[in-house]
């Protein structure tokens, strides 16, 4: 709890206590968080003084703003027509079958969550999908074996 | 290898670092030159509506105002474009060169840049870019400042009022037009926003005058375009070519040999079949023989393997999950117009269901309360029209 106001207080501090703030300080929340809690939420109104209602309704309309938790690498796999052409199936398969999880899941070590997303502006390079914020394109299966293997090299290092 | 029909220019993309010089020229000239300048140039507006960017200015500099804004859309959605996001890494400087110019000219000391969540790896090198022509400003003596505000995955936000509402701290919703965004944008502030594209333009027009710009096109879409080539092409990328091209001229240099439609201007432009490439013309809607089609500059092929109603599925599928859902038109319809292919798809509607569905797209064109919803019967009545039994079997 003090944890939470302590954050909304220093993201307020650095992008204002007004509305004009409101969207800078959800995507904070979101990068320290990963989502943005109920608490968080109440929280941010609270300090900015508006209604928690007006919260609430900014940080469900951005499909970027998760407000469920979701796993430290959000995958958002784009689906849309120039990727859907180059084998975004396929793509998806492979995440799946590797990370055990179905589209929309999180993995049970809470490290991965799989997401469809729309254009991601890669179309040439397609298919693409975003981890976290870094893009990848001209995805094969093998690429997407090797990227989840060295982000897991990267948090396990001992394994 | 594509045959090099088509000329290919570098007007957008060349590398010139004399920002310092172009800005010393620019700011000493009178601020109605500069907006004569540009209004003769004919450039429009490369974010799609394809509005005179020298009237915009114009007008905002016209409306009084104690503080006013320049905004640089960067949303960059619509499926198919990703040539913005190249103009922000090769040349930001020539976008912000413009802002700072539109600010001088307007009477604005604050700009913006939105810039989609989805590129947000560019942040870092965008700043250290915006930090430096700060510095540069510093020494002309100009107050002018640039601000990233970064989005998060909402395709509306690309509509300039729904982006407005958005930096406000809201839902990414549409407002009611007018007033515009010349005497009531960001904040309720007079207010010039332009594509990414247009402002990269302006840098050329300022450099070499308007009449360089104006040589190149056609009446009513003059100068050069960036396009983003995706789909059935053996080289897929980011184009700079001259308005006025027939789509035919295009499909020789970019297609595979099997085209069968081209998509432009993306999921709300229009689809082409091939019997009409020839009589297409890839500019703004003006007195041109032929069809002329407005395009944001997505470009997206499809040869004969492709199931038209699989694009068209598509398509919708993403009108539907970015309607903002703020009026009844767009959000049922969107959802209406996809259920409605699959039924006839399925065969539980018959094929005459079709013709209500375009009934309903045409309405929506009509009731909807911003962009996104009146275009959606673009690419739904130039796909269902030229592919009906592809909708069908
Ligand atoms: C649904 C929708 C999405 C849009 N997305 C963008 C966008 O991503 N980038 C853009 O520059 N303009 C977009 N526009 C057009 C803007 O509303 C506006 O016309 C444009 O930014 C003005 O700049 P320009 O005159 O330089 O083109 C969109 C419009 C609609 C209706
Ligand atoms: S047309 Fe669609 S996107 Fe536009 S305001 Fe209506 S519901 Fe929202
Ligand atoms: S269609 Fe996938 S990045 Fe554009």
């Amino acid at each position: 709890m003090e944890d939470v106001k302590q954050m909304v207080k220093e993201l307020a501090g650095k992008y204002g206590h007004s509305e004009k703030g409101l969207l800078p300080i959800l995507q904070g929340i979101v990068d320290k968080e990963r989502y943005i809690s109920e608490e968080a939420m109440v929280e941010v109104a609270r300090e900015l003084d508006i209604s928690a209602a007006q919260v609430f309704g900014t940080a469900t309309f951005y499909s970027f703003l998760e407000t469920k938790p979701t796993g430290k690498y959000v995958i958002r796999v784009c689906k849309t027509i120039s990727c859907m052409m180059k084998g975004k199936n396929d793509i998806i398969r492979e995440l799946e079958s590797v990370l055990r999880i179905h589209m929309g899941e999180t993995t049970h070590d809470g490290l991965f969550s799989l997401r469809e997303t729309n254009c991601l502006g890669q179309c040439h390079k397609g298919p693409a999908m975003l981890v976290n914020d870094t893009p990848y394109a001209e995805l094969t299966p093998e690429k997407v074996r090797q990227i989840l293997c060295d982000i897991r090299k990267k948090e396990f290092p001992g394994n | 290898m594509a045959s090099k029909k088509l000329k290919r220019l570098d007007l957008v993309f060349k590398d010139e670092q004399d920002t310092e010089a172009i800005l010393k020229k620019t700011f000493s000239r009178p601020e109605s030159d500069i907006i004569n300048d540009l209004i003769s140039s004919g450039l429009k507006g490369r974010g799609g509506a394809g509005f005179p960017t020298g009237l915009k200015w114009k007008l905002t500099a016209d409306t009084k105002g104690d503080e006013k804004y320049v905004i640089c859309n960067a949303d960059e959605g619509e499926p198919g474009t990703f040539k913005d996001r190249e103009i922000l890494s090769k040349v930001p400087h020539k976008v912000l060169a413009g802002m700072a110019v539109c600010g001088r000219v307007i009477g604005s000391r604050k700009g913006f840049i939105y810039l989609r969540g989805e590129y947000k790896f560019l942040i870092p090198d965008l700043e250290r870019e915006i930090e430096r022509f700060h510095q540069l400003l510093e020494k002309l003596g100009c107050g002018f400042r640039v601000e990233i505000f970064t989005g998060s995955g909402a395709y509306i936000c690309g509509e300039e009022s729904a982006l407005f509402e958005s930096m406000e701290g809201k839902r990414g919703e549409p407002r009611n037009k007018p007033p515009f965004p010349v005497t009531h944008g960001y904040n309720g502030k007079p207010t010039v926003i332009n594509n990414v594209e247009t402002l990269a333009h302006t840098y050329s027009i300022f450099k070499y005058g308007p009449e360089k710009f104006r040589d190149l096109g056609v009446q009513d879409s003059r100068g050069s375009k960036v396009f983003s080539v995706s789909g059935d092409t053996p080289v897929p990328g980011i184009y700079e070519l001259e308005f006025g091209m027939t789509l035919q001229k295009f499909v020789d240099d970019f297609g595979d040999g099997d085209t069968k439609a081209v998509q432009v201007g993306g999921a709300s432009g229009f689809c082409v079949p091939r019997k009409k490439f020839e009589k297409t013309i890839i500019g703004y809607q003006g007195k041109l023989t032929g069809e002329s089609l407005p395009t944001g500059g997505s470009m997206m092929i499809f040869n004969s393997s492709r199931s038209m109603y699989n694009v068209l599925h598509n398509y919708l599928d993403f009108f539907v999950e970015e309607s903002c859902g703020q009026c009844t038109p767009c959000r049922v319809g969107t959802q209406q117009l996809l259920l409605g292919i699959e039924a006839v798809k399925k065969g539980e509607k018959p094929s005459s269901y079709l013709d209500k569905l375009l009934e309903l797209a045409e309405s929506m064109r009509i009731t909807a309360k911003c962009g996104l919803g009146q275009s959606v019967a673009n690419s739904f009545a130039s796909i269902v029209e030229n592919f009906k039994e592809e909708m069908i079997y």
